[in-house]
């Protein structure tokens, strides 16, 4: 391949295959620079972003905070007219639908959720669509649900699984956008239809089959996508000759990919430092300025601040807001030592004080003790400012990923392009345990959920016994979630294909079984509890044990203290291990994540009182996190806790959120951002996965609680992602303020 | 378990994994039981009974600490505060030559109202900085304050100095009983004498650790008194040239 759009550019093998990597490593430039060559704001932005925070205040006040929904047209890479904000002032162009804002709705994963969200916002969905989806066009919703099975069902219904994407977009897809910027349409087309034509071969298999159908339907999106960047005057066949160009084709692909999927996650991927060697080829021919970089940057972002799909109250309850975990990886270091970091990774981080903070994109920091110093004290200082930036080890997964992996939504990293992952939601541990004890019986709805098991009848409950019994049960509720998941991405590949991210994608890519755990810290401290202090079982009339009695004092989980944290330690290494008994879908590799976003208060709702003393109904910790209030040696002692759990039994990530006050963290600026960095370094160093960093006062959260109004914009993160602190709902804003916030006298 | 070898068993109080203020950078707070004043304003009321907190050894201690150094060096440390770490500074010096094997740096916070004994020296010589807590500038002042004269600290600051040892230099700000101006100024004084203070800090006082003393059923003596404010704080300052 050659294109003149490629002049100044240094050759590689990226020339005669498609492999962005080599292309970044032979022409980007690293940049160990602090930040003093950003720029402001242009007037065009401000002027932009002041239209979008007028939208953002129309949709706050429209029901149920949905401005609107295009009910008539299922959502495809093609399928809308060009719409705009405002057409003279943007840079980058495109939207989801018609119009900023508006939803659209995609009935291939199922189409009653998208009834009930049409009704939960007032609207009905057309009646074309609705004939269509209900008996002609089969969704991946009914797929799963003509063959889940009654131990599958019943399991879902008690809550034992949840949040499993049989009903909507499994998304944490992460499509390599960048292709389309480097390779123009064209070449990714001859590429693909190389791909078919490789898989031409004399034994017709199922699964040579379907991957000819697969590629097929790919090109079939990539030729879309073309149509689409069409209506938008721009013909993206052939590479993109600038910077703006470059941003513009990038945006293009991760648009085409939201309008064809309304996924769970819907990640960018790792784009930043790829899109700084556009910006400096400009840069040194005079096209471009920094002011007229930034102003890209920033239109980038506002793109993506607009990004919605429409979706339950429900599961707005479960994540808050609208989550779309557009996850931006940036920094990171090359495996040739050399930092990843570029001028754009200030820049891609500076739009949170050009624009103001906010959720999206989920802005997440590769962190290496070797990253250029001010880049960390850059990226810590917003955090302290902001708290809308996370963190994630990049020492740690460079050994297994290399050097051009990115994060689909919170903490699960993918190489990209070469790697995707079947979504899984996740098992309640907590609840699985109440099993053990009970039979199998559900605490809270009485139900037998499980076949037929031998309950502990014991007044006391042994340590031994329970725990015999509890590793048979994760042996179960593994069996039964395996065949769950199994069932849901068969379906998903049959009835809801991500063609277009795919078509970003290699032919043969490594694919994983991403399984998650709820309830972590509840287990160990309860199995803590029964070993260490006498804990007593109070049954119902049933002989079901619906709560506990401590007794006496036992090791808590978030104090750095082996007896408790060898327990959770041993728990994971226990889970993965009795998943990996049972075969996956397309034999892909079973991983673990110990992540819950805003849902441990949903999970903890539907779990009853618990063995650590626990009541029923009370929130989980988010993630990796101790129970609120059970750490009391100091934000460290959490951070070694959690760094103890094993990153190769849960390569899905593993996420810890982190609150302090700011005079805690330090007493100047200058001193608060040389602890964090120090902070980081020690526990990244200590083989922690994932951190999100929030500093601020427990006041200010109270503050904001009652007077929502007055902040707009105040960003939190919960679990791996950010969230708008006001969009929460009140039982939310309570967790997050109970949370330990790390604060001393 | 009985205090037989009082260089490998400490009384602790807590520990704090995290600190920020008691010393440079992230420090690994250990806090020590036991403590000879008896400060009115005292916020740690619960670790001035040595009979109280817990044994732990030195090699427990010192295991501890060693899993939070990739936090704490090379930019942060080790404080020990209390109660009055100098009372248990037989234990402090095998510590401390550990840390300092370790590389680590080392600080304690302390009242200074100790002998200068050979241990005391000894200890003084593996400590990095310390943070001195002038408790009143004024003798008898101090006596009704804490219930002890100033004569010992102001000498334990003296000897720092002489001996090139660095520290911080704090005074809590007690309305109406240390924020006399002509007391303050005395104390600017004092402090210009000194050739290694590296920092002053006020630490205006505040009422938070009361409940403490409640719990404990003893009298909290500064119920009338209020706590300080920033404008006390700046006051303070400005007379002491800070």
């Amino acid at each position: 391949m050659n294109f003149k759009q490629w002049n100044g550019f240094i050759e590689g093998d990226w020339k005669t295959e498609i492999n962005v990597r080599d292309f970044i490593q032979k022409n980007y430039t690293p940049y160990e620079g602090d930040e003093s060559f950003l720029a402001e704001p242009t007037e065009k932005t401000k002027k932009l972003w002041d239209e979008v925070l007028e939208l953002y205040k129309k949709e706050k006040e429209s029901e149920g905070g949905v401005l609107d929904i295009d009910t008539k047209t299922p959502s495809t890479v093609d399928g809308f007219a060009a719409g705009y904000i405002d057409k003279d002032l943007e840079e980058i162009v495109g939207l989801q639908t018609d119009a900023p804002l508006k939803r659209a709705i995609m009935p291939n994963g199922g189409i009653r959720i998208v009834e009930k969200s049409c009704e939960a916002y007032g609207r009905h969905v057309d009646p074309e669509i609705d004939n269509i989806f209900h008996t002609i066009r089969k969704t991946h919703n009914d797929g799963v649900f003509d063959v889940y099975t009654p131990d599958i069902r019943v399991a879902r219904t008690n809550k034992l699984l949840t949040g499993l994407p049989d009903g909507y977009g499994r998304g944490r897809i992460i499509g390599d956008y960048r292709r389309v910027a480097l390779y123009g349409i064209d070449a990714l087309i001859d590429n693909k239809i190389q791909e078919l034509e490789e898989i031409d071969v004399d034994e017709f298999t199922e699964d040579i089959i379907e991957k000819r159908e697969h590629i097929a339907e790919q090109i079939k999106a990539l030729k879309a996508l073309k149509g689409m960047a069409k209506k938008y005057g721009y013909d993206i066949s052939k590479p993109a000759k600038n910077a703006k160009e470059a941003i513009q084709w990038l945006y293009f692909g991760y648009l085409g990919a939201i309008k064809d999927q309304n996924g769970a996650a819907m990640s960018l991927g790792r784009t930043s430092t790829f899109l700084d060697i556009y910006i400096q080829r400009d840069l040194k021919n005079k096209e471009l300025t920094e002011a007229k970089a930034q102003e890209l940057m920033d239109h980038f972002v506002m793109k993506l601040r607009l990004v919605r799909f429409l979706r339950t109250p429900e599961y707005n309850e479960l994540f808050s807001g609208d989550p779309v975990w557009i996850t931006e990886s940036i920094g990171g270091m090359g495996i040739d030592g050399r930092t990843l970091v570029t001028k754009n990774s200030f820049r891609m981080l500076h739009t949170l004080t050009n624009l103001g903070p906010a959720p999206e994109p989920n802005l997440t920091v590769l962190w290496s003790v070797d990253l250029p110093d001010a880049f960390k004290r850059f990226a810590t200082g917003l955090s302290i400012k902001t708290s809308a930036i996370q963190y994630e080890n990049d020492d740690m997964m460079r050994v297994t990923l290399g050097d051009d992996y990115g994060i689909a939504c919170c903490v699960s990293p993918m190489r990209i392009g070469k790697q995707m992952q079947f979504f899984g939601a996740r098992a309640n541990l907590a609840k699985t345990l109440l099993y053990a004890i009970n039979g199998g019986i559900d605490e809270v709805t009485g139900q037998q959920v499980t076949p037929l098991f031998e309950p502990i009848t014991s007044e006391y409950l042994d340590y031994e016994e329970v725990m015999t019994k509890y590793e048979q049960m994760m042996d179960y509720v593994a069996k039964i979630y395996i065949k769950a998941l199994n069932a849901i991405h068969y379906m998903h590949d049959k009835y809801c294909y991500e063609s277009l991210e795919m078509a970003l994608h290699d032919r043969d890519i490594l694919q994983t079984m991403a399984c998650g755990v709820a309830g972590l810290s509840v287990a160990a401290d309860s199995l803590s509890a029964i070993k260490y202090a006498k804990v007593k079982t109070i049954r119902n009339e049933k002989g079901v044990a619906v709560d506990f009695e401590v007794e006496g004092r036992y090791p808590k989980y978030g104090n750095d203290d082996d007896r408790v944290d060898q327990i959770a330690v041993h728990i994971i290494e226990k889970f993965i291990e009795c998943l990996r008994k049972h075969p996956t879908y397309k034999n892909a590799k079973h991983t673990l994540s110990i992540l819950t976003i805003t849902s441990n208060v949903v999970y903890g709702k539907a779990t009853g009182n618990t063995p650590d003393g626990r009541k029923a109904g009370a929130p989980f910790g988010p993630g990796a996190n101790p129970l609120h209030g059970r750490d009391t040696h100091g934000a460290l002692a959490v951070m070694n806790t959690i760094a103890k759990l094993p990153f190769e039994s849960a390569e899905d990530g593993i996420s810890f959120t982190f609150a302090i006050t700011p005079n805690t963290l330090g007493k100047t600026q200058k001193t608060r951002v040389n602890n964090l960095v120090n902070m980081l370094d020690g526990y990244f160093t200590q083989t922690g996965h994932h951190i999100n960093v929030n500093v601020f006062d427990r006041s200010l959260l109270e503050d904001a609680m009652e007077h929502p109004e007055k902040y707009p914009q105040l960003t939190i993160r919960v679990s791996g992602y950010a969230v708008k602190f006001t969009s929460l709902t009140r039982e939310q804003q309570l967790d997050v303020i109970n949370r330990t916030i790390h604060e001393k006298i | 378990m009985e205090q037989e070898n009082i260089e490998y068993y400490a009384k602790v109080h807590s520990i704090e994994s995290f600190g920020t203020v008691d010393g440079p950078g992230i420090r690994f707070v250990l806090f020590l039981q036991g403590c000879s004043l008896k400060c009115k304003y005292c916020h740690n009321r619960d670790t001035w009974d040595i009979k109280g907190g817990e044994f732990k050894s030195l090699d427990e201690i010192f295991e501890n600490i060693l899993r939070y150094k990739s936090y704490i060096y090379p930019n942060g440390g080790v404080t020990v505060t209390g109660g009055e770490p100098l009372l248990q500074h037989e234990f402090l010096i095998e510590l401390f030559k550990r840390l300092k094997k370790e590389k680590i740096h080392t600080c304690i916070d302390t009242s200074g109202m100790v002998d200068l004994n050979d241990k005391i020296k000894e200890l003084i010589y593996l400590t990095d900085l310390f943070l001195l807590d002038i408790k009143h500038i004024d003798p008898d002042k101090c006596k009704e304050l804490v219930g002890m004269s100033n004569k010992r600290e102001l000498e334990f600051a003296r000897y720092l100095s002489d001996n090139n040892k660095h520290m911080w230099i704090r005074q809590v700000l007690v309305p109406g009983y240390t924020d006399d101006e002509q007391d303050l100024l005395k104390l600017k004084d004092f402090i210009a004498s000194l050739k290694t203070v590296d920092r002053v800090e006020i630490l205006p006082y505040h009422n938070m650790g009361k409940y403490k003393w409640e719990e404990l059923h003893f009298k909290y003596e500064l119920d009338d008194v209020r706590t300080a404010t920033e404008e006390d704080v700046e006051r303070a300052k400005k007379i002491l040239g800070i």
